[in-house]
């Protein structure tokens, strides 16, 4: 006795085909639903004369776009957010490796280390930016106390941290590399474990030294790894405001203003939801670009 | 070319001595097998040797020189490790020039270097490609090639040939017997392949859960076992052991056959054999069974050439015989070799 087997009607879960499509649809439709629409909001608005106050929106083509292009403070803020997040990630990818590579070594107390280095990443932002406002705060700022105790800092010399064109843009950078700095440490410790140990080994056999090793075994292994990590950091910083916001809010004189910021102040702040919306659009292709950009040297570096 | 030599040389790993107190010398020249199942500390040894591994006791010497604290690139000792360890990113040549140029040796030398030793193992249009574009036997010989270049005093190989398959292994031992006699470098090899360690050692050191049992040419271990470990761990099938007061008594399964066999003026010792199993494997055949009337539990094996036609089937009972000057004597309590009679 044969049954054909065409003539089972399977149930519809058991099809692979749409038992696929259900698995994928959760995320399919939080992507549509939290970043698909607002991009194409963000499309639609900056075409438009949008404000908060009004009911009414009328097509506008390119204007607001040719308005920011004029703006000096665009480019200001362009300018900003480039320093900052190149000067960050460079600062967060170094750091990161040498951090990685020193927890990669057993010792005592490693696990203890590691908890200390992954807490600026599950602390929330806000409230590691305010304990960073009050560090640099003008008056009771605990580095200026330090140094003057300490007799580092002379007795005419009191940085005012954020209040100063200069030291602003240090002062965010580094709260910033001091955030990003577990996640990249973190990702590249996993990069750093994956490689065998006999690799090392044959290295340490072959006579190389510590320099030659990590330059000639050690980074260009890590490249990929540590590109993406640059990836992340560079789409982190790029698209993030809350650490200016909270600390400096784009000053002293839009010294520390970047897009995300700017896009936040003119949209929201200042209503103006179609400039808001041009500016902040501003960011995407840029980042488009850096994306295609690393994912290809990644790519083409990696090795197995 | 040098001695190496290990000085009661212990390392204490998680609580047990994964290598204890072992005395070993290496002569010059010698191509030496560390032999052991795993665990048995082999590889932590080799590794105390090249520097990768600092004792918990004891001492290493090269040549005369204690090196126990020296790192690996101060002892001029060359390492093949059993993945290869081939850099990835490193195209063949580059892997192979790579201990030269950590010396900052000057780059025709280096080219000259590694080309000569490319050409001796046959690599030499191999060069340009990266190691994931090889077969496993290329890899290997890259590997060597790498280990030669710098022409150390020693070689260490860490079960170099066990990631190649069954037919490509045979010749790779082959050549590796070769060129170790050409270049006649010093080399401690870690298998736990007792053909492997039987074919290629001058002489084999036999370990155990850290500890060195016996330390002899391929003919010593197999023929005259220190102890009852040795004498089943090498040997396949393994050497028979039947408890017979005051000792436990050892013989190998081919010098265990029907009486037949054997001449009217060979001195023989008899057992009665029950044959349980017989199987057949081209060159010769392997009876399973129990020695029936001393020891109904204790399963022998013999193994009968095939030249020996005699018919044997299962649940047949024939007698069979070892001849005297054959059979070892252990201790039963601590397993060694009972020397006098």
């Amino acid at each position: 006795m044969n049954t054909p087997i065409a003539a089972v009607r399977r149930p519809l879960l058991e099809e692979e085909k749409w038992l696929g499509r259900l698995m994928l649809a959760p995320a399919v439709i939080y992507i549509a639903a939290l970043v698909g629409f607002p991009f194409l909001l963000a499309i639609f608005y900056s075409l438009s004369d949008a404000t908060v106050g009004s009911q009414t929106l009328h097509f506008v083509g390119f204007k607001n776009f040719q308005r920011i292009l004029e703006n000096r403070t665009f480019w200001t803020s362009l300018r900003n957010a480039l320093v900052f997040t190149f000067v960050s990630q460079l600062l967060v990818v170094i750091l990161g490796k040498v951090l990685a590579m020193a927890l990669y070594k057993d010792f005592r107390g490693k696990w203890l280390v590691r908890f200390l280095i992954l807490l600026p990443w599950v602390a929330p932002i806000s409230l590691g930016s305010i304990g960073w406002l009050w560090i640099f705060d003008p008056v009771y700022s605990i580095i200026n106390w330090m140094g003057r105790a300490s007799g580092l800092l002379g007795p005419d010399t009191w940085p005012i941290w954020l209040g100063q064109p200069n030291l602003a843009m240090a002062s965010v950078i580094m709260v910033h590399v001091w955030r990003l700095l577990p996640l990249a440490t973190v990702i590249i410790l996993a990069g750093l474990s994956s490689i065998p140990q006999d690799i090392h080994d044959a290295a340490e056999m072959d006579g190389a030294s510590f320099w030659r090793h990590l330059t000639h075994i050690n980074i260009p292994l890590l490249m990929p790894i540590m590109l993406v990590t640059l990836l992340f950091g560079i789409v982190f910083t790029f698209t993030d405001m809350i650490v200016i916001y909270v600390l400096t809010r784009g000053g002293p004189y839009d010294t520390t203003q970047v897009i995300a910021t700017l896009a936040y102040f003119t949209g929201i702040q200042g209503g103006d939801l179609a400039e808001g919306a041009a500016i902040s659009l501003f960011l995407f292709p840029l980042l488009v670009a850096a994306a295609i950009f690393l994912l290809t040297l990644a790519k083409r570096t990696e090795v197995t | 070319m040098a001695t190496v030599e290990a000085r009661s040389i212990t390392k204490h790993f998680d609580g047990i001595n994964a290598v204890d107190g072992i005395n070993l010398l290496v002569k010059e020249g010698e191509f030496l097998v560390l032999l052991g199942p795993s665990g048995s500390g082999k590889s932590t040894l080799l590794r105390m040797i090249a520097g990768l591994e600092i004792p918990t006791a004891g001492d290493i010497l090269i040549g005369d020189r204690i090196v126990t604290l020296l790192p690996p690139k101060a002892r001029n000792i060359a390492m093949v490790f059993q993945s290869y360890a081939l850099y990835p990113h490193l195209t063949v040549f580059k892997n192979i020039a790579f201990p030269l140029e950590a010396r900052g040796m000057k780059c025709e030398a280096v080219k000259s270097k590694v080309e000569y030793a490319a050409a001796m193992f046959g690599i030499g249009r191999l060069l340009a490609r990266k190691p994931r574009q090889l077969s496993g036997g290329e890899r290997q010989r890259v590997a060597l090639a790498r280990a030669v270049v710098r022409e150390p005093v020693v070689f260490l190989l860490d079960e170099p040939l066990s990631n190649l398959d069954a037919k490509l292994r045979t010749t790779a031992r082959d050549e590796l017997q070769q060129f170790q006699r050409r270049l006649g470098t010093t080399t401690v090899y870690v298998t736990h392949d007792q053909i492997e360690a039987m074919g290629l050692g001058d002489r084999i050191a036999v370990l155990n859960l850290g500890k060195l049992h016996q330390l002899g040419t391929p003919h010593e271990v197999y023929d005259d076992p220190a102890d009852t470990f040795v004498a089943t761990f090498i040997g396949s099938p393994p050497m028979n052991l039947v408890e017979e007061s005051p000792h436990t008594i050892g013989f190998r399964p081919e010098q265990f056959l029907p009486v037949e066999c054997y001449s009217s003026g060979d001195d023989l010792v008899r057992f009665a054999f029950m044959v349980t199993r017989v199987e057949y494997l081209g060159a010769d055949r392997l009876v399973y069974g129990t020695l029936t009337a001393t020891h109904p539990d204790v399963k022998v094996i013999s193994r009968l050439p095939t030249a020996v036609t005699l018919v044997v089937e299962k649940g047949q009972r024939h007698e069979f015989a070892v001849r005297r000057k054959d059979l070892k004597r252990f201790d039963p309590r601590s397993g060694l070799k009972v020397t006098a009679q």
